[in-house]
């Protein structure tokens, strides 16, 4: 039974048709990442399915509720970090957790939240005062400070330095460990790749894939790249003429041999057999990022 | 109720904690009493203000300089802020509705109003001998009306503005107007009549204030017109009003 239920929401603002076809259906306790460039239509698809907004067209279901009919409850089991949302320039940490803890009926308790998020020995310092790293984390305390069942993070760990990101990420697996589900809009390659169980790559408002990032990669971009310099001549053919292989190339003195499936161990079997030693063997596999330029024709933001 | 009663507490807190705006909302008419009151000529009765003395006779203007601050001024611009901000937005993802942050502004404001009012009143009494308002019941109707009819326009504000600039570029404007008309910049014996006439009906209605502090009672008419305003002001505000 999925957890939320996205069939092919439309959402347009005037003439902008900001979402045109968007479908998705999140399983309880996954992470589910949705990717994509700026204003693909992520904010606005994740907004719709927070009830903030009301879509043109199109369904959104999430714990068996409609996000605008069943606000109410859904505000009790849905956290919502948004892209763009302060706080009032005076208002402390510790104060800013306790008043949002008291809205809920089975709040986290906020000391703890400060604590795992860092924020210790910030918890009587003003909105304003804080880095835009602490802010940043004051938020998601804030999505999580309900104890949800979902929790929706938009752009996550924008603006954390890369230790605040791989500890946000540890805390996310704890949320997630926690039986919480998950929804994480990001620019962040290496963060979907670490922590989603599925990505949504979204392109001008429409789904373009959907899968696991190990199987987005190697459908879309399955090329992996060996680079050796070798002891002594090799003929091209004697690669050429392996299944696996699908180019090769020469630079200086350096191969550099193309293909996909089990490459590696093809290429240097071929060589062993022949006594020729591969010095600096380098293996390149594609990543998410070469997926993601392949489905948008964008390159990622970082 | 719960969340509204937790919100209104950090509202107050944070309004406490910007100490020098609280201070000029709460002390300015006060203050601006104290140096007049401490000009002997202008204690003494004269014939322009019906034998009253000038503070007499300028003390409800000074209960305009907080109302048209606070009314379309500070609380205007802090829901425009929060708005602008998305303090109103992530309100909305909680169980608490971001009209609880709203009305909470207005308790505030009401109770920083009060406060001025209540010192204006009380310090005029003891140090200058400013008689309490005549007609404490058409006074309270006077200046419960002329709030109401500012703290609506206020909240027209807020509604109409999209961002906070565009609500600074209402809100000055209509803060001159109603510190001019409520005759703060000039008395108001020295406006021209057709204008100290058009104050009359002005919110917060300075007239009726006069009127019902050392006067002989508040006139009807000026009462009914600032509940007309705040109503009429009111409700738009309630249907133009984003939360975002
Ligand atoms: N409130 C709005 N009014 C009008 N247009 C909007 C509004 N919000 C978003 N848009 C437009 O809709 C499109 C999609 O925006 P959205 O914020 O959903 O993109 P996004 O994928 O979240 O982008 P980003 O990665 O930059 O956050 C954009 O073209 C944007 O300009
Ligand atoms: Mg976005």
């Amino acid at each position: 039974m999925p957890v939320i239920e996205v069939t092919h929401l439309k959402k347009r603002y005037g003439d902008l048709v900001a979402v045109d076809d968007v479908s998705f259906a999140v399983e309880a306790g996954e992470i589910f990442g949705v990717l994509g460039p700026n204003g693909a239509g992520k904010t606005t698809t994740v907004e719709c399915v927070a009830g903030l907004r009301v879509p043109d067209g199109g369904g959104v279901s999430v714990l068996g509720l409609d996000p605008r009919r069943d606000a109410a409850q859904l505000r009790q089991r849905v956290g919502v970090q948004l892209q763009e949302s302060q706080l009032p320039d005076r208002l402390r940490v510790a104060e800013a957790l306790e008043l949002y803890a008291s809205f809920y009926r089975n709040p986290a308790d906020p000391a703890a939240l400060i604590d795992k998020l860092g924020l210790g020995d910030k918890r009587n310092t003003a909105y304003k005062k804080l880095s835009g790293g602490q802010k940043q984390r004051l938020s998601i305390a804030l999505a999580l400070v309900g104890n949800p069942e979902i929790a929706i993070l938009d752009e996550l760990t924008t603006g954390l330095d890369p230790q605040a990101r791989r500890d946000t990420w540890g805390l996310i697996e704890q949320v997630r460990d926690s039986g919480v589900t998950i929804v994480l809009v990001t620019h962040f390659m290496e963060e979907a790749e670490r922590l989603c169980d599925r990505v949504a790559v979204i392109d001008r408002g429409r789904v373009v894939a959907l899968d696991s990032p190990a199987g987005l990669v190697s459908t879309v971009a399955p090329e992996q790249r060996i680079r050796f310099r070798p002891s002594a001549p090799v003929d091209d053919r004697l690669l050429t003429d392996l299944p696996e292989v699908s180019a090769v190339q020469r630079t200086g003195g350096q191969v550099v041999v193309t293909g996909t499936g089990d490459l590696l161990h093809a290429v240097t079997s071929v060589l062993a057999r022949h006594q020729i030693v591969a010095a600096d063997l380098r293996l390149e596999q594609s990543t998410l990022d070469d997926a993601f330029v392949e489905l948008t024709g964008h390159r990622p933001a970082n | 109720m719960h969340a509204f009663r937790n919100i209104l507490r950090t509202e107050a807190r944070l309004y406490l904690r910007d100490l020098p705006t609280l201070l000029t909302i709460v002390g300015l008419p006060t203050m601006i009493l104290v140096v007049l009151g401490l000009i002997p000529s202008l204690r003494e009765p004269d014939p322009n203000f019906d034998g009253q003395n000038f503070v007499n006779y300028f003390a409800p203007s000074l209960l305009v300089v907080t109302l048209a601050m606070v009314g379309v001024n500070t609380m205007p611009m802090a829901l425009a802020t929060y708005r602008e901000r998305g303090v109103l937005r992530r309100l909305a993802t909680t169980p608490a509705h971001p009209g609880a942050l709203l009305a909470a502004q207005l308790v505030v404001a009401l109770a920083a109003i009060l406060a001025s009012a209540l010192l204006l009143i009380v310090v005029g009494r003891l140090a200058f001998g400013v008689p309490l308002p005549r007609h404490p019941l058409g006074f309270t109707l006077a200046f419960v009306l002329g709030t109401a009819a500012l703290l609506a326009l206020g909240l027209l504000v807020a509604a109409v503005a999209r961002t906070t600039k565009a609500a600074q570029a209402l809100a000055v404007p209509l803060f001159l107007l109603t510190m001019f008309f409520g005759g703060v910049y000039l008395p108001r014996f020295l406006l021209p009549d057709a204008v100290a006439r058009i104050g009359d009906y002005t919110p917060p209605g300075v007239q009726a204030l006069l009127d019902a502090w050392t006067g002989p009672s508040p006139q009807p008419l000026h009462l009914a017109i600032m509940a007309v305003i705040a109503v009429a002001a009111g409700a738009s505000a309630a249907k133009l009003f984003r939360w975002e």
